[in-house]
């Protein structure tokens, strides 16, 4: 994700011995990734998800939104392999399509909040004083914002839908990637390299997206998959108060919605349990990813 | 000590400043009018406009922003939060009955979390890479992994609808005297849900810690001179347990905001259902001072983990 932020023309200059040791670093993350086998089961089952996801509309047997009323709330039949819900639209065409909006909720509102804080954080990190200043006591502040009622709060006062969920939680979720992203610079703006770059006259441009960014990312790609994996879990917990993804637009969260009501929890369990886990597959599987890149990336959790 | 507390809530105040201001312009942005949201429309075509704009004004609606804010803030430190716009009752009052319920919820969480946690956690760490090691750290994963709402439904068709063992929803039974074990069975799966996802941190710390402190030399020199295994472990324990004090006040925000959805799925009547209540019906006011107590609460729970941290470990330095 954050590569984007790091291939800009300043690269066009690579000196070649920098070139030839990427690919080598690269393999070495991918075998320790390897390694932990929860997190590669995790990497499957989201590749997987987010194939069914992109592929929806060739595999879902029936149309997420049709209505049938003569077949409502009917349980699982071979035709409607997950049954129907209160509007007779087919269970399991609407988990597949919801995928497709829980999953991309995750990855915007997260590359939003990474491209501000590494923003942010670098800015504070490079020039310090003032700037570094103002933006810290920012990030603080938005650190001790009670999260889940500010959310609520916004995202009723701007109108519940997808677009502002993800656009909340971006803007709310960009402190500890700024705090990161400001610390590997301050660590890194003293290290020889960096001076020696400096030395040779190399621009303020080409010395953050050159040498300090690319440092930054490793912890920056552990805090987002995490992030993603907080993020799905946030546009479930708003769509199921009716304050997210709304209606026909299926999501996973607002799928649960129904099961509020005390009937259908007790005597629909297919309207609510395949969302449910579902959204418990793909975080857990985000998080085991999360995990791998951890062990991977960061050579000193590796023992 | 004390200019190192003082220090540290002198740099919350702006911060809590800030955040009001913040929730200040946002809350007031709303494109609702907190008078017609509130009224029944054909009586509104009854009472015609000046009746609506005599109303805005004696709501004090027509000031600009930084007036009515500086109001606000003037009222609120006089420990005024206004009145709802809805109810017209005063915000201290319904927030008031509101507090106690979350706080009782809290308390209960934290007790389950510390209790099921910590013990977990030692364990974890003195089988380290054992199948009881592993086991626990995928159910951390996974308790980490479910939505807090899915749980509660799973656990109350289990425990609720089929064993019928524990009440649904509510505080207490309607319309029955209240009771200890009444308001226990109302506690435990609210609790529950909330405990799960509060341990899973601290099992996760409690085990790191303990790790980290036992290669410490001071334990090594124990266990040379020849103390019982036991005897090593609870002399580690006490310096591996500092770090876990603050994993739990740092994670107090995180159960605030868990509240808010739980307290909604069993219909408890604490905070967070006033808050989705209020933001169904555009209470500003009543938001405000929701946000403003949760933000005091998440300061505090912040100010004292600094400030137990920096009691109970001598090394830390409080310039």
């Amino acid at each position: 994700m954050s590569a984007s932020l790091t291939g800009t023309p300043a690269d066009v200059h690579t000196l070649s011995g920098v070139a030839a040791v990427t690919p080598r670093k690269n393999a070495t993350i991918w075998s320790r990734f390897r390694k932990h086998k929860l997190a590669l089961i995790g990497m499957i089952v989201l590749l997987t998800m987010g194939l069914i996801a992109i592929a929806a509309p060739l595999l879902a047997p029936h149309s997420p939104n049709a209505v049938s009323l003569a077949n409502y709330r009917e349980a699982p039949t071979s035709t409607y392999l997950l049954g129907t819900d209160a509007q007779g639209r087919d269970v399991l065409s609407r988990l597949m399509y919801a995928a497709r909006i829980s999953l991309s909720v995750g990855i915007v509102a997260v590359s939003l909040y990474v491209v501000i804080g590494t923003t942010l954080g670098g800015l504070a990190g490079y020039f310090g004083g003032w700037v570094d200043g103002i933006v810290m006591r920012i990030a603080d502040m938005v650190l001790s914002f009670p999260s889940i009622i500010v959310i609520i709060t916004i995202v009723s006062i701007l109108g519940p839908s997808i677009t502002n969920v993800m656009l909340v939680i971006g803007l709310l979720g960009w402190p500890p990637i700024a705090r990161l992203v400001r610390g590997e610079f301050l660590t890194l703006r003293e290290r020889d390299f960096v001076i020696a770059s400096r030395a040779t006259g190399a621009r303020d441009r080409r010395i953050i997206f050159r040498h300090v960014l690319p440092n930054a990312t490793t912890p920056v790609i552990v805090n987002a998959t995490f992030g993603m994996a907080q993020a799905i879990l946030l546009e479930a917990g708003l769509s199921f108060l009716g304050l997210g993804v709304q209606p026909p637009t299926a999501s996973w969260g607002n799928m649960l919605n129904g099961a509020q009501s005390i009937t259908t929890l007790e005597q629909m369990p297919w309207l609510w349990l395949p969302p449910g886990i579902a959204i418990v597959i793909a975080v857990l599987a985000i998080n085991f990813v999360g995990d791998g890149f951890r062990d991977a990336l960061d050579p000193r959790s590796h023992k | 000590m004390g200019r190192f507390l003082l220090r540290r809530l002198l740099v919350s105040i702006p911060v809590l400043l800030g955040i009001t201001v913040a929730m200040y312009i946002i809350v007031n942005l709303a494109p609702g009018d907190p008078v017609t949201a509130l009224m029944n429309p054909e009586q509104m075509a009854n009472m015609g406009p000046d009746w609506v704009e005599q109303q805005r004004e004696s709501l004090g609606l027509n000031d600009p922003l930084p007036v009515r804010y500086a109001k606000w803030l003037k009222e609120t430190a006089t420990g005024n939060l206004g009145y709802s716009f809805v109810d017209r009752l005063p915000v201290n009052e319904k927030i008031g009955e509101r507090i106690w319920p979350t706080v009782k919820l809290m308390l209960t969480v934290l007790v389950i979390a510390v209790v099921v946690g910590i013990p977990l956690g030692i364990i974890s760490a003195l089988k380290q890479y054992s199948f009881i090691d592993y086991l626990l750290t995928i159910l951390g994963f996974l308790t980490v992994s479910i939505p807090s709402f899915f749980l509660a439904l799973m656990l109350i068709y289990v425990f609720s609808l089929k064993l019928d063992w524990l009440p649904t929803s509510g505080m207490y039974t309607v319309g029955q005297a209240r009771s200890f074990t009444d308001s226990l069975t109302h506690m435990i799966l609210p609790a529950t849900v909330l405990g799960l996802a509060q341990a899973a941190p601290i099992i996760r710390y409690t085990r790191a810690s303990l790790l980290e402190t036992i290669k410490q030399d001071y334990v090594t020199v124990a266990r040379a001179k020849g103390l019982a295994e036991a005897g090593v472990i609870v002399h580690a324990l006490r310096n591996a347990l500092i770090p876990i004090i603050t994993i739990i006040a740092l994670n107090i925000p995180q159960l605030l905001g868990g509240t808010v959805i739980i307290e909604q799925v069993f219909s408890w009547p604490g905070m967070g259902n006033l808050a989705i209540a209020s933001v169904q019906g555009r209470d500003y006011n009543v938001l405000m001072g929701i946000n403003l107590i949760a933000a005091i609460m998440i300061l505090t729970s912040n100010l004292l983990a600094d400030a137990i941290y920096a009691l109970v470990d001598p090394r830390i330095k409080y310039a």
